[in-house]
């Protein structure tokens, strides 16, 4: 018999798939999906997977993300695939990725960097590198650790 | 190729080709440069310098090179002229100053702050130092001298010594050398060494790989040209350990005793103890000589992004 998941499907909403496993958490923070958050939501832990070992998988009820929240949930989650689901069926499927450039989602950690000097202005980090993720800031061009960004 | 109304932000966004072209306008510029013949390609035009900190070379040799070229000059220096001391950003200041000149050219302790006014400003943008970030005219007129001085840069061996790992020279210096196909090689002492993000950009970008050493004698020993800084005791919490280093890493004329007859030896100044005051009047020293092309490498850059060639 075909080994099914026993979470229910949902009606409207979105499906992020193939997170690493461990890092669906953070993608909850990342969305701001706490307990205040008004739609039902679905995190699945370290559910078996052939092509990445362990995943998680997020279901979102009656939300569809927009492009900032994808950009950044590729940053600790590429290669994540994103359902849109429309009365119970998948109307578009997508692989997350990395834009070539990371607009107004991060700080900069560098303190000497002109983005943290009060100006008008949104952030721009460059993708230098996509495995594993390697950042250049637009303005102080230091590379960025995604660790001290995040 | 035309660079009219280019930024001049960093030695990152310049093609090898427009650095060519600088660098060969730069060589028609030296008679004027020197005051020779006057020239008044930038009549009319106004060159704004503003400088939210100290210059001495970067800011005069912009100055010189606008009046060489019939052009003029306003601007400042420090913030406590302007109305920044009022709490004006620089976005602000930037928009204003704009429109009062033709160009730009900004020195700003904040890494980053002339990318952003060349984001607000429809005038073109020059990069003359943004905190420990980038310097690109410096680099500019870093690769002239020695072109000047060796005829080619592809093939030479550079040596960068002193502290390669905060000096915002050494960084662009490395990148573009290895743009233009130099062999080179960094020495420094231990914990000074160049940030291993710039050695793998410029293995990815040029497939060079430098040789590096913390030894100054067999880092000299085969170099065509050497190109020193100055090590900052800041830079040790152990001031002794920062005087031994100062001392180990110095040019003097016993240290050059096994170097190649025709080294040449520069610097961005100002040099404090870093080389022996021996060495000025050795025919390696070339330092001074390499102020001087400022000159007309910036008249070059004017005249180009200012569309008057």
């Amino acid at each position: 018999m075909k080994e099914e998941l026993k979470v229910r499907r949902i009606k409207d909403g979105t499906v992020i798939d193939h997170i690493k496993g461990g890092v669906g958490r953070k993608v909850l923070n990342i969305l701001g999906i706490g307990g205040n958050f008004p739609e039902t939501t679905i995190l699945l832990m370290n559910v078996p997977s052939k092509r990445i070992g362990r995943k998680d998988i997020v279901k979102i009820e009656n939300k569809v993300l927009k492009k900032d929240e994808v950009d950044e949930i590729a940053l600790i989650a590429p290669n994540a695939t994103l359902n849109v689901i429309k009365d119970y069926k998948v109307v578009k499927k997508g692989r997350i990725e990395l834009p070539d450039v990371v607009e107004g989602i991060l700080k900069c950690p560098n303190p000497k960097c002109i983005s943290n000097a009060g100006e008008p202005m949104t952030t721009k980090f460059k993708v230098e590198e996509k495995e594993p993720v390697r950042l250049r800031c637009k303005y102080c061009e230091r590379i960025i650790d995604l660790k001290d960004v995040l | 190729m035309s660079l009219k109304g280019k930024d001049i932000i960093s030695i990152r966004d310049l093609k090898k080709e427009e650095i060519e072209l600088i660098l060969k306008t730069a060589e028609k510029m030296e008679p004027y440069a020197r005051g020779e013949k006057p020239y008044k390609l930038m009549e009319g035009k106004i060159l704004g310098t503003l400088f939210f900190e100290p210059s001495t070379r970067t800011r005069l040799s912009f100055t010189a090179a606008m009046e060489r070229l019939g052009g003029e000059v306003l601007g400042f220096t420090g913030v406590s002229i302007t109305s920044m001391t009022k709490g004006e950003n620089l976005t602000d200041t930037i928009r204003t100053i704009e429109r009062y000149c033709d160009v730009i050219v900004m020195r700003h302790p904040m890494e980053g702050a002339a990318r952003l006014a060349a984001e607000v400003s429809v005038k073109p943008i020059i990069n003359g130092g943004d905190g420990a970030n980038q310097h690109p005219t410096q680099t500019m007129l870093d690769l002239y001298t020695i072109k000047k001085l060796k005829r080619k840069i592809a093939g030479l061996n550079v040596a960068l010594l002193g502290d390669l790992k905060y000096g915002r020279v050494m960084r662009s210096l490395t990148y573009a050398l290895s743009m233009f196909d130099a062999k080179l090689t960094l020495v420094s002492p231990s914990g000074l060494e160049m940030s291993r993000d710039i050695i793998q950009e410029i293995r990815k970008k040029f497939k060079k790989t430098p040789f590096e050493t913390n030894d100054i004698d067999a880092g000299l020993r085969r170099a065509d040209v050497i190109y020193i800084c100055r090590i900052q005791k800041e830079r040790f919490e152990d001031k002794f350990e920062a005087e031994k280093m100062q001392k180990a890493f110095r040019i003097t004329p016993e240290v050059l005793e096994g170097c190649k007859e025709d080294i040449a030896i520069l610097h961005s100044l100002p040099k404090i103890t870093e080389i022996d005051p021996r060495v000025d009047d050795m025919k390696c020293a070339k330092y001074f000589d390499q102020t001087f092309y400022g000159v007309p490498v910036r008249m070059a850059l004017l005249g180009l992004v200012g569309g008057a060639i």
